[in-house]
């Protein structure tokens, strides 16, 4: 009996193993790497280990001391692994400009001259205590909330306490909600074209729903980016709507339709319709045809009939269909940049560029979190709503 | 329990089977568009006949985060890459490149001193300056002032959304001479000057990402003006018999090279390769092509007369333009972008 039971424990947990390792692969894991990059800061105290122990005791402001210069020569010395002096360059230039360059001139003077201690004498920028400030920051601990800071415009002064950004020098916070103004727009388009064509298409049948569905399904085949690529063909000023309305006299100089807001909501809503219609639409034809005329043969009038009959046996195909079109909106990242101008861009290219373009993992990973929190928070609270409508039926 | 023994060896069979992959073929990762076409013409498909082994090309749009990042995981899946100045200094710096083996390459001396480096072989000299469609503009800007100029010149403008480039053109615009424009960069009232010079503009502006956008907003219209890299200018005339014109004067200049990453399974093939291209009589054919300068002297010299009016090398066009300064850009790319796009945001 027993060996029956592990027997069949042990079946259903393979039968769940690609699933398991699929999650711990494709899931669980980048996460993992996605909130350590955001908050450890490992570089620092590895690559100076003389220096962190010395410029403890430094109070940030005063003339940098000979103790301190001798230690960072040495542990700059003892770096023999390029990657790892490559790190921490980048460590310290992403909080002050300027370590790029002042960082290998100094390693490749003091690996020249074995008594090259005194840093001042070799750059003038090492008697700024605005360049050992980071040094400091860097070593003080394995892991920061520099990142985390930064992700929402904030930063430490060089007293530690937290305070704004100085205006102009960075705009995560604007991209972030702008990130979720875009998303909604978007959400509320594809509902507001969603639904009446999910009813339509539920309302149908044979080679008419065919046709309605094909014409969703279509686009779902075709690459995304080709699909902006082309509403950059027709939305541009020269493009087929512009000219046609154009030709028919209804506007004499061309609609702005590209390269702002307007167009970048067109184009998702085109992009993320399917995701609103099927689960609207596969909930709609589970409901029997014969309750909108039941209510009818009441009294209602279809308006009526419609708000307490159809929308509410809806709800759970908007909600899930709402919830797809938002979450995918989160992260769109190639349609406004082709579509949107300067001010549409959304957080994922500020990802995207801390990625790829400055190797700042710290700070992809920490704007990654950043948005990843605030949409629980949202799906937090958006659950308990739902869930009070449900309780008060 | 032999259910899910086998179950575990089909999923490490399938990951397994998906993740290793047999001997890669040597892949060169270049800037695509036009010039990669070029490229492949002159030295892609020569260089895999003559080897006898097939030679993937990828296109790429620029990054160092995306060149750390391969070769950081090991093994990374590219070979030879054409990369920007930049991206040269800081990767050498970083050391995920293979060292250059000079003298497969003719030595030091065969090319244009800012061409060299123990990590990198000069592979163009290549400009970025304002590009116009001749077609539409009869008399076409002469300087960025005329490019901020919206009343002599109305429409909309493009640029590379970057903070590199545009800051260096404002101050342009601004009145400062070319010689001094990194000079007055490098002072933070230098930088506030630049980005009240770009306010200026802003609303003007479409911003471009790839080197193959601005031919596209010039011909749809979109724009009426727009920086761009002068070899695809001359390349889209020649190839779709349009009239684009390339200004030179406070044109700026700079050197992309080949490098090689760091670990990669074809570094003796890719070293052949970025010797190939270096060779005087195939380097030499690229002008044809696309007009972007040649860094080996030796090329240079045999190009054909007729294309050297297009080429960012010749004296004429050097006159009043300068070189991109890779060291300021290295140092302070990441705070400029950073308050770039905040600047975009606004």
């Amino acid at each position: 009996m027993k060996d029956d039971r592990k027997r069949s424990w042990l079946v259903s947990l393979a039968l769940v193993a690609p699933l398991v390792l699929f999650l711990v692969f494709f899931f669980a894991a980048p996460l993992y790497t996605m909130v350590s990059a955001a908050i450890s800061d490992p570089i620092g105290a590895r690559a100076l280990p003389h220096t962190s122990a010395i410029i403890e005791r430094w109070d940030g402001t005063s003339p940098p001391s000979p103790e301190m210069q001798t230690a960072f020569a040495e542990d700059l010395r003892a770096i023999d692994d390029d990657q790892l002096f490559g790190d921490l360059v980048r460590r310290l230039n992403s909080a002050k400009s300027g370590f790029r360059t002042l960082m290998p001139k100094t390693r490749n003077a003091v690996k020249a001259d074995p008594a090259a201690n005194d840093l001042v004498a070799i750059d003038e920028r090492w008697s700024d205590p605005a360049f050992w400030q980071p040094v400091k920051t860097a070593t003080a601990s394995t892991i920061t909330d520099r990142n985390l800071l930064a992700a929402v415009d904030l930063e430490r002064s060089t007293a530690g306490d937290i305070q704004e950004m100085p205006e102009g020098s960075s705009a995560n916070r604007a991209t972030l909600i702008r990130t979720f103004v875009v998303s909604l727009s978007v959400t509320l388009a594809c509902l507001l074209i969603g639904l009446p064509y999910a009813m339509i298409a539920a309302s149908v049948d044979g080679w008419k729903r065919q046709l309605l569905l094909g014409a969703v399904l279509l686009p779902l085949w075709t690459s995304l980016l080709v699909r902006t690529a082309a509403w950059f063909i027709l939305l541009q000023d020269n493009g087929l709507i512009n000219s046609s309305l154009t030709a028919l006299g209804l506007i004499n100089s061309p609609l702005p339709l590209i390269f702002n807001r307007a167009g970048v909501i067109i184009a998702m809503t085109h992009v993320l319709l399917p995701f609103m219609v099927l689960p609207i639409f596969s909930v709609l034809i589970g409901i029997p045809k014969n309750l909108m005329p039941a209510a009818a043969s009441l009294g209602a009038p279809p308006l009526r009939a419609f708000w307490n009959v159809l929308l509410p046996m809806s709800t759970r195909g908007i909600v899930s269909g709402s919830l797809l079109v938002f979450m995918s909106a989160l992260g769109y990242y190639i349609t406004p940049a082709l579509i949107g101008g300067a001010r549409d861009q959304m957080i994922s290219s500020v990802i995207a560029y801390y990625a790829t373009g400055a190797a700042n993992w710290g700070m992809a990973g920490a704007l990654g979190l950043v948005l990843l929190v605030a949409t629980l928070i949202l799906y937090t609270v958006y659950l308990r709503l739902s869930g009070e409508e449900q309780a008060k039926r | 329990m032999k259910l899910l023994i086998s179950s575990l060896i089909a999923c490490s069979a399938l990951i397994g089977g998906t993740l290793t992959t047999q001997a890669r073929d040597l892949t060169v990762v270049s800037w695509g568009g036009n010039y990669q076409d070029a490229q492949k013409k002159i030295y892609f498909e020569p260089f895999a006949k003559e080897t006898g082994k097939p030679l993937l090309d990828e296109s790429w749009d620029g990054g160092y985060g995306v060149l750390q990042a391969k070769v950081k995981a090991g093994s990374p899946n590219w070979d030879a890459v054409q990369v920007e100045s930049e991206e040269l200094a800081l990767g050498c710096a970083d050391g995920i490149y293979e060292p250059i083996d000079w003298s497969k390459l003719g030595g030091k001396e065969a090319y244009l001193p800012a061409a060299v480096s123990d990590c990198g072989v000069g592979a163009i000299v290549w400009s970025t300056g304002i590009g116009y469609d001749g077609d539409k503009l009869k008399e076409g800007p002469k300087s960025w002032a005329d490019f901020w100029d919206v009343q002599k010149f109305p429409g909309k403008r493009g640029l590379r959304k970057g903070a590199k480039y545009s800051l260096e053109f404002a101050l342009m615009a601004d009145g400062v001479a070319p010689a001094d424009v990194y000079k007055v960069l490098g002072t933070p009232e230098g930088v506030d000057r630049a980005f009240k010079k770009l306010d200026e503009i802003k609303p003007h502006m479409v911003w471009w990402e790839a080197g193959a956008q601005p031919l596209q907003l010039l011909s749809s219209g979109e724009v009426v003006m727009t920086s761009a890299y002068n070899g695809r200018i001359t390349g889209i005339n020649r190839s779709e018999g349009k009239h684009f014109n390339f200004v030179f004067p406070q044109s700026i200049y700079a050197i992309d090279s080949w490098v090689i990453l760091k670990g990669s399974e074809n570094k003796d093939a890719a070293m052949d390769f970025i010797a190939f291209a270096g060779k005087p009589e195939n380097q030499s054919k690229l002008p044809e092509y696309v007009a972007y300068g040649l860094p080996n002297l030796e090329a240079a010299k045999m190009v054909d007369a007729k294309f050297q009016p297009e080429l960012p090398t010749t004296p004429a066009n050097l006159e009043n333009a300068i070189p991109l300064n890779a060291d300021f850009w290295t140092d302070n790319s990441e705070e400029l972008t950073q308050r770039f796009n905040a600047w975009l945001a606004q």
